[in-house]
Formats: C-alpha cells, sequence, structure tokens
C-alpha cells in the first residue's frame, strides 16, 4: 500500500493552523508555520479555496476557514444554485429526448425534485418542483443511493415500500442493483415506482467527482425502452452526455 | 449528408458568447467570454471594442470544436448585440477612436435636459419615436464631437465610421479596412435617434440637428438578408441576420403575432410586446421600436419596457452586502420565510426606467422592523422585480388594444422558480418558460437561418417552440391589490431623492 499523500497531511495541517487561531492568517505566516516554501502553502491554499473550505479576506489577502467546512456533512451545493446550473442542458435533454426531465438531491431519506422541464409536446403539465420521490424506487433515488449521496436511513429499519409488484423491496436485490447501477454509470426504473412508467437517470458530480445530483428523464414504458423492455441506448447516452456538461460546468474534472 | 448548423452570436453587456443550433433549434454547444468593464468616472461606463473583436476570435473557434464541426458546416451567422453602445473607428487602420461608450452610461444627462428644454421631446417623438435620454447613440455621439479634440473634424472629412457594435464586429468580420461592410440593421439603427421611425432610413433633420455626418453611419439593413460574406474567422460562410438583442430575444420567443410579448429577465430586464405594422406611440411611459424586418418584407414593430435593476439588485444583495454567495441562493434565502414580513424595497439605483423615467429617484428599503430578517429582505429582492414587470405590463395594457394574456419569459432569472411563480401570482396571467432559455441567441440563430435558407418560414420556427415550464397565478386578489398598494407607497417614497445642484 502506498504511504500518506503529502499533499493532503500539508492541507490538512493548514486546515488545523487556520482553525487553531482566532484571526486570519496571511501567506507568509502560513508557509513560516508550517515551514513550507511560499509556493507550495499557495498552491495548497489556493485549492482549499478552489473547493470553498479556505476564504481569502479580498481586503487584506488574508487566509480563514471557509464556510462550507461548517457544513461538511449537509450538501455543499445549494439546489437553487444547481437548478441554475443544469438549466440549459436539461432543457436541450428535454428537446432531444422528447421526454420530461427532473433533477433530484437527497432529501430526509427521499429525492428532493429541484428542476423540472416539461415534455416538449406542449401539453398540460404541471410543475413538480418540490416533490418527493422514493430513493429505492425511481431511477434518480437509485442513482443518489448509488453513489453514496443518500442513504435509507438505517437506524429506522427501513421497510421498504413496495409501490408495484417490480419495486425492489428485498435489501439484498436493492443492493445488487445499486453495485450495477455504480458498474453502468446509470440507473433505470421499469414500473417499479408506478406501472407503465419508466425511468433513465445519470449522476451529477461536482469538484473531485462527488456525486451531487442526479438528472433523469422518464416517461412512458414504451418510450422509455424497446421491445425487450430494456431501456433504450439512444436515451442512455443522452442522459448520460447531459450529466457530463452539468458535472463539467460544476467543475468535476474528469467527468 | 453532413448536418449542419446556424451560428449565433450573442455580444452582450458582459460577454461574448458563440452558440451553435441545430435545425430544430436546439442548442448543440456554447463558448462564451466575459470583458472588461471600464468605469473611469461615476456614471461612465466603457468597453473596449478590440477587446470583444478579439473575444469573438476566441469563442468561434471554441464553439466549433466543442460541437467537433468545421467551418463548411456552418450554414449561416447572426449576431445579437448590446445595443446603443457606440463605436467610432478610424475608415483607415480600423483602430477604435477611444474606448466604446456602453449604453448604461449617464455622461450625456445635461444634454439630455437641454434637448428636453429645446427643440423639446415632440421634435424627436414624431421622427425616431424616442425621447431624448442618456440610452441612445445619438446623443454619445454628439458628446465625442464636443468633448474628445478633433473627432468632429475627421468624421466630417470621412475618416471616421461610426457604428453600434454588430457594425463592429461585421466590419471586422467582412475584412475590416480592406473593403469591409459597415452596415447596421433597423432594430440598432431605430436605437440610435437617428433612424426615422416610417421609413426606416437616416432622418436628415435629426443627422443635422446632431450635426451628425451622413458618411460615418452605416448602411441600414434588413433584420434578416444575406448582407455578404465573412472574410475572416469565418471565411467563406453568410453573414445573414442582426439585431439588438432584445429584438432578438422577442424572434427567439417566436414572438411573431401582435399581441405577444416576451421579458426577459438578466440584470436589467426588457419586456417587448409585438404591434405589428402599427407604431404605436405609448402615452405610459413606453418606448417604440423596430421590432424586426425580414428581407424585403414591410417591418414589425414593437413597444418596449426597460427595467433598469433586476438581476442586478440581486447581484448586490451578494457582492455589497454579501448576504449569499451566489445568485441562485437568493431563492434559499428567500424561502426561509414566508413572505416580505412588510418589507419593501425599490431598487432606482440610478433612477427609475419604465413607465415612470424619474432620474431622481434613488433606491429605497421601507417597512423595517426589527422582525426583519435576511430572509424577508431576500423575499423583497425578487419581488421587487415582479412589480416592476407589473407596472410596464400595465403601461403596456393601457397603451395596446388587446390586454395580454400571458407572458414569454427567458433569461437567467428564470431559473427561480419563486420569482416566476411571484411574477404569474402579481401579473395575474400565466408565465411561461420555453425550452431554450437563450432566447437573444436562438433569435439571431433564427433570423439568420430564415435568411440563409436553413428555415423555410415562421410557422416552422413556431413549431420549434416548446414550453418548458409554466407558472400559473395563484394569488388571492385582495392580497394582490393590498401587497400592489404597498409597493407603489413605497415607489412614492423613492421619488425626488436627488436635488438638482443649486444654482451659486
Amino acid at each position: 500500500m502506498a504511504g500518506p499523500v503529502q499533499s493532503i497531511e500539508r492541507a490538512a495541517a493548514i486546515l488545523r493552523l487556520l482553525a487553531g487561531g482566532p484571526r486570519r492568517l496571511g501567506l507568509g505566516e502560513v508557509a513560516a508555520s508550517l515551514g513550507l516554501a511560499k509556493g507550495t502553502a499557495h498552491g495548497i491554499l489556493r485549492t482549499l479555496q478552489h473547493v470553498d473550505f479556505v476564504e481569502q479576506d479580498a481586503a487584506t489577502g488574508k487566509y480563514q476557514l471557509g464556510a462550507a467546512l461548517l457544513h461538511l456533512g449537509t450538501s455543499y451545493l445549494d439546489v437553487n444554485e444547481l437548478r441554475s446550473r443544469s438549466l440549459n442542458w436539461a432543457d436541450a435533454l428535454a428537446a432531444r429526448s422528447g421526454e420530461a426531465v427532473r433533477l433530484g438531491t437527497p432529501l430526509e431519506g427521499s429525492v428532493l425534485i429541484v428542476h423540472h422541464v416539461f415534455r416538449p409536446d406542449d401539453t398540460f403539465q404541471t410543475l413538480d418542483v418540490g416533490a418527493l420521490l422514493p430513493l429505492h424506487a425511481s431511477s434518480l433515488g437509485k442513482v443518489l443511493l448509488a453513489y453514496g449521496t443518500a442513504a435509507t436511513e438505517p437506524g429506522r429499519e427501513p421497510e421498504l415500500e413496495a409501490y408495484t409488484r417490480h419495486t425492489l423491496v428485498d435489501p439484498e436485490r436493492l443492493a445488487r442493483a445499486l453495485a450495477a447501477v455504480r458498474e453502468a454509470g446509470w440507473a433505470a426504473e421499469v414500473q417499479e415506482m408506478s406501472m407503465g412508467e419508466a425511468g433513465l437517470a445519470a449522476p451529477i458530480r461536482g469538484h473531485g467527482g462527488l456525486v451531487v445530483g442526479a438528472i433523469g428523464l422518464s416517461g412512458p414504458v414504451e418510450r422509455i425502452c424497446d421491445s425487450h423492455n430494456q431501456p433504450r441506448t439512444g436515451l442512455i447516452s443522452l442522459i448520460r452526455e447531459a450529466a457530463r456538461a452539468i458535472s463539467r460546468d460544476l467543475g468535476a474534472a474528469r467527468w | 449528408m453532413v448536418e449542419r448548423y446556424v451560428m449565433s452570436v450573442d455580444q452582450g453587456t458582459n460577454s461574448t458568447r458563440c452558440i451553435l443550433f441545430d435545425h430544430r433549434g436546439r442548442l448543440v454547444s456554447v463558448a462564451q467570454r466575459e470583458h472588461q468593464q471600464h468605469f473611469p468616472r461615476p456614471g461612465w461606463v466603457e468597453h473596449d471594442a478590440v477587446e470583444i473583436w478579439q473575444n469573438l476570435r476566441r469563442v468561434v473557434p471554441e464553439a466549433l470544436s466543442e460541437a467537433g464541426i468545421d467551418t463548411g458546416q456552418v450554414a449561416a451567422i447572426g449576431l445579437a448585440n448590446q445595443r446603443e453602445t457606440t463605436v467610432l473607428w478610424d475608415r483607415r487602420t480600423g483602430a477604435p477612436l477611444g474606448r466604446a461608450i456602453v449604453w448604461q452610461d449617464t455622461r450625456t444627462a445635461p444634454l439630455v435636459e437641454e434637448l428636453l428644454q429645446r427643440p423639446g421631446e415632440e421634435f424627436f417623438l414624431e421622427r425616431c419615436a424616442l425621447p431624448p435620454s442618456t440610452y441612445f447613440s445619438a446623443l454619445r455621439i454628439r458628446w465625442l464631437f464636443d468633448n474628445v479634440k478633433g473627432v468632429e473634424q475627421r468624421a466630417k472629412d470621412g475618416e471616421v465610421l461610426f457604428g453600434t457594435v454588430e457594425s463592429w464586429l461585421i466590419w471586422n468580420l467582412t475584412g475590416g479596412a480592406d473593403s469591409g461592410l459597415h452596415i447596421t440593421d433597423a432594430t440598432n439603427a431605430s436605437r440610435t435617434m437617428l433612424m426615422n421611425i416610417r421609413t426606416l432610413a437616416w432622418d436628415d433633420e435629426l443627422l443635422e440637428f446632431f450635426g451628425v455626418p451622413r458618411s460615418m453611419l452605416p448602411e441600414i439593413r434588413s433584420s434578416a438578408e444575406l448582407y455578404g460574406e465573412a472574410r475572416s474567422l469565418l471565411p467563406g460562410v453568410s453573414l445573414t441576420a442582426a439585431l439588438g438583442d432584445q429584438q432578438a430575444a422577442l424572434f427567439g420567443q417566436t414572438c411573431f403575432s401582435p399581441g405577444e410579448a416576451k421579458c426577459t429577465y438578466g440584470t436589467g430586464s426588457f419586456l417587448l410586446l409585438n404591434t405589428g405594422a402599427d407604431v404605436v406611440r405609448s402615452r405610459h411611459g413606453l418606448l417604440t421600436t423596430v421590432a424586426y424586418k425580414i428581407g424585403d418584407q414591410p417591418p414589425a414593430y414593437a413597444l418596449e419596457g426597460s427595467i433598469a435593476i433586476t438581476g442586478a439588485l440581486v447581484q448586490w444583495f451578494r457582492d455589497r452586502l454579501g448576504l449569499i454567495s451566489s445568485a441562485p441562493e437568493i431563492e434559499t434565502l428567500a424561502r426561509t420565510v414566508e413572505d416580505n414580513g412588510g418589507c419593501y424595497i425599490v431598487p432606482a439605483f440610478s433612477g427609475l426606467f419604465a413607465p415612470r423615467w424619474r432620474s431622481d429617484a434613488r433606491g429605497v428599503i421601507v417597512g423595517l422592523t426589527s422582525y426583519i430578517t435576511k430572509g424577508h429582505l431576500a423575499r423583497a429582492v425578487l419581488e421587487a422585480t415582479g412589480w416592476q414587470t407589473r407596472e410596464v405590463v400595465d403601461a403596456m395594457n393601457a397603451d395596446s388594444s388587446v390586454s395580454l394574456q400571458q407572458l414569454k419569459v427567458d433569461g437567467g432569472m428564470t431559473a427561480d422558480n419563486l420569482l416566476m411563480q411571484f411574477v404569474a401570482d402579481v401579473l395575474d396571467v400565466p408565465v411561461v418558460r420555453p425550452m431554450v432559455a437563450e432566447t437573444v441567441s436562438l433569435g439571431a440563430a433564427y433570423a439568420a437561418g430564415l435568411a440563409a435558407g436553413y428555415w423555410p418560414d415562421l410557422e416552422v420556427l413556431r413549431r420549434n417552440w416548446h414550453r418548458a415550464a409554466q407558472w400559473l397565478p395563484d394569488m388571492d386578489p385582495e392580497r394582490r391589490e393590498a401587497e400592489y398598494d404597498n409597493w407603489q407607497r413605497a415607489v412614492e417614497r423613492s421619488l425626488g431623492w436627488v436635488r438638482p445642484p443649486r444654482s451659486p
């Protein structure tokens, strides 16, 4: 096994240093305190600033801990910002696929719909933003579960509710399905939440590849799936393309 | 067959964007670059026209490479641009004579006062349908003549060219000093105060009044027709459209029939209502403008209501007060409370635009009590945009024979669900967002593709328009009236704050 990564150790030391003192520190102070070259300290501070763990005072140029550190356990990306950054790509996905598009983030053991683009057929539809979906029975939820963004509440011994006879209610079968989602990079729900309906979803990643939400489309099962009841590959690549475009915009480098 | 695309350039106040669209009006790729804002004195706003041209030279190849296509696959180029911004440059060298003076710049305010005294508003309204305002280009040309040594003489000698930003870019794209096309379109020309609103030609009396030599002005062309081919950047590709950005958004929203309106929510907001062949003269503080002119068809006109500060208030809340770290977080903060708590913000940062046009107004926050939290302030920030929209819609309904049935919206703020619901609530009509939020770019692409035969007619474009979201009014009428009354009382308190300087 490889030894500790030096730059991470140094980053941790910088965070401890900034957390220890009551006041902001300049670059020189940080470098001198830790015995680092200024260039090295600056590179690490810049990176920490990039992920919002450190903030730089505009007037003095000095550093302090970033607000994001105080909310490490909660989602670091504001849901309204996620919607704003996804708008163009969600529209393009709906236009290309001809289906309704939704974005989901976790909220207290459910999927919260944070954005909804109508199916582009100009029929009467109402905005679903703010609605909740079950994690285990929706493709958006399966993505959030598969990548550790959401968890079914552990202490509560979840009775997974059966919405249809296709809903995955057996924890072991669900776990296998989630492993397959991680393997494939996308999730499907075929008549698992309501009969006749299907959905597909892919992960949206932020800095460092952390999954911050899911984007998916849904519609009648015969439009989402082929004659063998398998999700249409064309739709899958459209979703993954949209998810990658949003992820890039959010700062996920490799996706 | 190789797929072809239409390229749209949106040269805006803050950035230059290049977007490719496919046959169904779907966005294929985007590239964008911001340019620097120069504020040399209070009230002055300038751009470097060369920087803007260089940004265009960067975003065009970026958009092509992101889409993975080459120049041969571009069917046509259309431009949309920030309006009224004034560029003067040397005909022989192509070098700008100083920085471009931006539409927000208020240095011509003293001249506006003079013009209102003599010859008075009516002289201008009859000819160009615009009242004197710091907004329009002719006053900036006059200011440059009066304040920069030698410019007027050089212009008279035929050495200087004038253009709004689309003229500058088209001239550079088509060869620059080496016989580049010096043209503008009717929508942009309608914002100069130099074009006759009915003939769509430069007006001799206005030229004479402002002392602007005809030789420096671009030729006025249709908004959509074959102008020529690009010689640099995209050699051989046809340039087929140019529109002012707000007119482009109206076109992108496919508001082709009289009575159809759109509002673009950005830093400021612009509501345009198509009035068809009628030049409607507003009695309620709206501007009459050319909506578009397609080929040799007669022009369509529009009524326009401009709101100076909408998104800019959110930016102020973020950058100056630091209460949020990104603009979309305003919604998160606003949702921490149920209502505005009795608090109203009137963002008259540089006076109020349509429909009130009060340059003596300044911003106020009223209804402060110890109960008010930053959440209530965030609500008041968003509601200010809603109420300002309502005032413009009321003016439009009063000026036009048909009242607004629904409002098509676009722009970055349409991502804010709380705001869009509030707009529907206070207007009491449905608010709809189209599938392509980039309507400025889409409109320029539509006009360009129409002229190039990429799309056959307006009906096809209409069929490309799809509803992406809709907000239905859901506010108790009594509450709406009471809140509107509060807003209007708040506005009254913003008026008359700036006093004219005391005479010695």
